[in-house]
């Protein structure tokens, strides 16, 4: 019974101790657990193969910093894909520091690949205004870039002359964390111009996204680290996603065997009321 | 790693450490963390609008820029009407939001609300209505027995029916207009339990969210700081 009741006043400080070391010592000493791909993953990995050589892909980088953990991954494994597959990308970004996002994300593309900017790849920046920016852009891209990242005329970009609007576009990646993100490509760019829409987003946001997946809305979702990981195994190329993903699992152990003993626990004290009353925090309360 | 770069992955990692201090106990390095995040991000974000919006969006279409003449020029120098002199309404419309500072003049802030309220309904009213309603309804509408060749496909047959039994019972349990009791009380009941559900699988998501930021940072502070420090120094 006193192990019970140390378990259920168990200070929070032990638990945050147990939960770093679940996730450094992995860190440093690897693994190596199996990544198992979901179907929503398999679905955009099978679409880009699927694409003929010299598609053009917009990915737009709607995220931040605070959601790059989890989110840059997916969006390095997304890009190594498609420059596999020698596909054209359109980089853009709803989020104001989506762009230098994807400027970093381009600078380790351009490392480990032959791209030149302007035929394989542009970056039309951060334009701000979500789903009408993604309405305008169904009339002409140009006009709602009317210059790039860089300040070059969008126009003088000889990927960009083939490009007028998201007709000419063949697939959308939305890398998201938040609105406008997913909600608002699949809105306007899926429901208003029937573009194929698939997405990644942080963990956090992935469950209100399965409803559009299961309507077909969006063609695949990449659900935080989990997903970055999935499309890492698919393109054969572990990252940064799959390393970390010894860690995601030991801390979620670590979680679950917390959950587990502390609801023994308050199942046991709850039975005994009289064994809980020290008014110690996190004790349950005596039965009425 | 350049000397600028090492001292800014340095600063970067004191940092996080003196917030990851709170886990601790509340302290002043903690303080100190928080309160300079939150003037840098101001600050940052206040630039960060300013060049991204305004400047190109208003102040560059109305007085010009390196590469071309500004609407306000054309019209005063060589009396030519620029479509572009219509972003003056929606400057002024913006600058009505200011006004939510002046307490006797705050209603005329309304405007500018008013006119992007209106423009968000009218524009996305019908979009809205098709990504998350129609669709959402047709993609309940199905099978709850789903024959194939072979027969009965138990597995699609049991997952559709599972689909349609809890969308309903989830909506009835939102039905307030009669008392929950019975037949319709057992429905909210299920309905609850298909809550329940959802939001376990949503907190769940939610703490793998939660530790993979905290595996960015460990990330950071093992790859990026120390060993990019022993690195830079030349120690490994």
């Amino acid at each position: 019974m006193k192990f019970v009741q140390w378990l259920a006043n168990i200070d929070r400080r032990i638990l945050f101790l147990l939960i770093a070391a679940s996730v450094i010592v992995p860190l440093l000493v690897p693994l190596g657990m199996p990544v198992k791909v979901t179907p929503q993953a398999e679905a955009i990995y099978e679409e880009v193969e699927a694409l003929p050589s010299g598609s053009t892909v917009l990915v737009a980088f709607d995220y931040d910093p605070a959601a790059a953990p989890e989110v840059h991954p997916m969006g390095l494994a997304f890009l190594r894909h498609c420059f596999n597959k020698k596909h054209k990308v359109v980089i853009m970004a709803l989020w104001p520091q989506g762009a230098q996002l994807a400027v970093s994300a381009m600078a380790e593309m351009t490392d480990e690949y032959d791209l030149e900017y302007g035929r394989d790849y542009v970056n039309l920046g951060y334009k701000a205004g979500g789903d009408i920016v993604i309405k305008s852009m169904g009339a002409s891209i140009a006009d709602v870039f009317p210059r790039d990242m860089a300040g070059r005329p969008t126009a003088s970009l000889p990927l960009m002359k083939k490009i007028s609007s998201l007709n000419d576009i063949d697939l959308i990646m939305a890398l998201s964390a938040g609105d406008p993100g997913i909600p608002a490509w699949v809105r306007v760019a899926n429901a208003l111009f029937q573009k194929k829409v698939a997405g990644g987003c942080t963990a956090v946001s992935a469950p209100q996204f399965f409803p559009y997946l299961q309507t077909g809305q969006l063609l695949g979702l990449l659900g935080g680290l989990k997903g970055a990981a999935e499309y890492e195994t698919l393109v054969e190329r572990p990252d940064a996603a799959t390393r970390r993903m010894d860690s995601q699992s030991i801390a979620h152990l670590v979680i679950i065997i917390f959950i587990i003993f502390a609801n023994i626990s308050y199942f046991i004290l709850r039975r005994r009321p009289e064994a809980s009353s020290g008014g110690a925090p996190g004790a349950p309360p005596p039965s009425p | 790693m350049d000397g600028l770069t090492l001292l800014g992955t340095w600063i970067a990692a004191i940092l996080t450490l003196c917030i990851l201090s709170f886990l601790y106990k509340d302290n002043p390095f903690y303080k100190f963390a928080e309160y300079l995040f939150v003037g840098i991000s101001a600050g940052f974000w206040v630039a960060y609008q300013y060049h991204n919006l305004l400047v190109p969006n208003l102040i560059e279409p109305l007085f010009g820029s390196a590469q071309g003449k500004g609407a306000l020029p054309l019209l005063l120098t060589e009396g030519q009407f620029d479509l572009r002199l219509l972003t003056i309404i929606a400057g002024l419309l913006g600058l009505t939001m200011l006004f939510r500072f002046i307490p006797k003049l705050a209603w005329v802030s309304r405007y500018g609300i008013a006119f992007s309220v209106g423009l968000g309904a009218g524009l996305f009213f019908v979009v809205f209505l098709q990504a998350n309603c129609l669709a959402q309804i047709k993609g309940t509408i199905i099978p709850p027995v789903v024959i194939t060749d072979g027969g009965v496909d138990v597995g699609s047959s049991l997952a559709n029916s599972l689909l349609i039994i809890g969308v309903v019972s989830a909506l009835i349990y939102f039905y307030f207009s009669k008392e929950h009791t019975g037949v319709l009380g057992g429905a909210a009941k299920l309905g609850i339990w298909f809550l329940m559900v959802s939001f376990g699988a949503a907190f769940g998501y939610t703490v793998m969210a939660r530790i993979s930021l905290l595996i960015g940072r460990m990330s950071f502070l093992i790859d990026d700081w120390i060993k990019g420090t022993l690195i830079a120094l030349g120690l490994i």
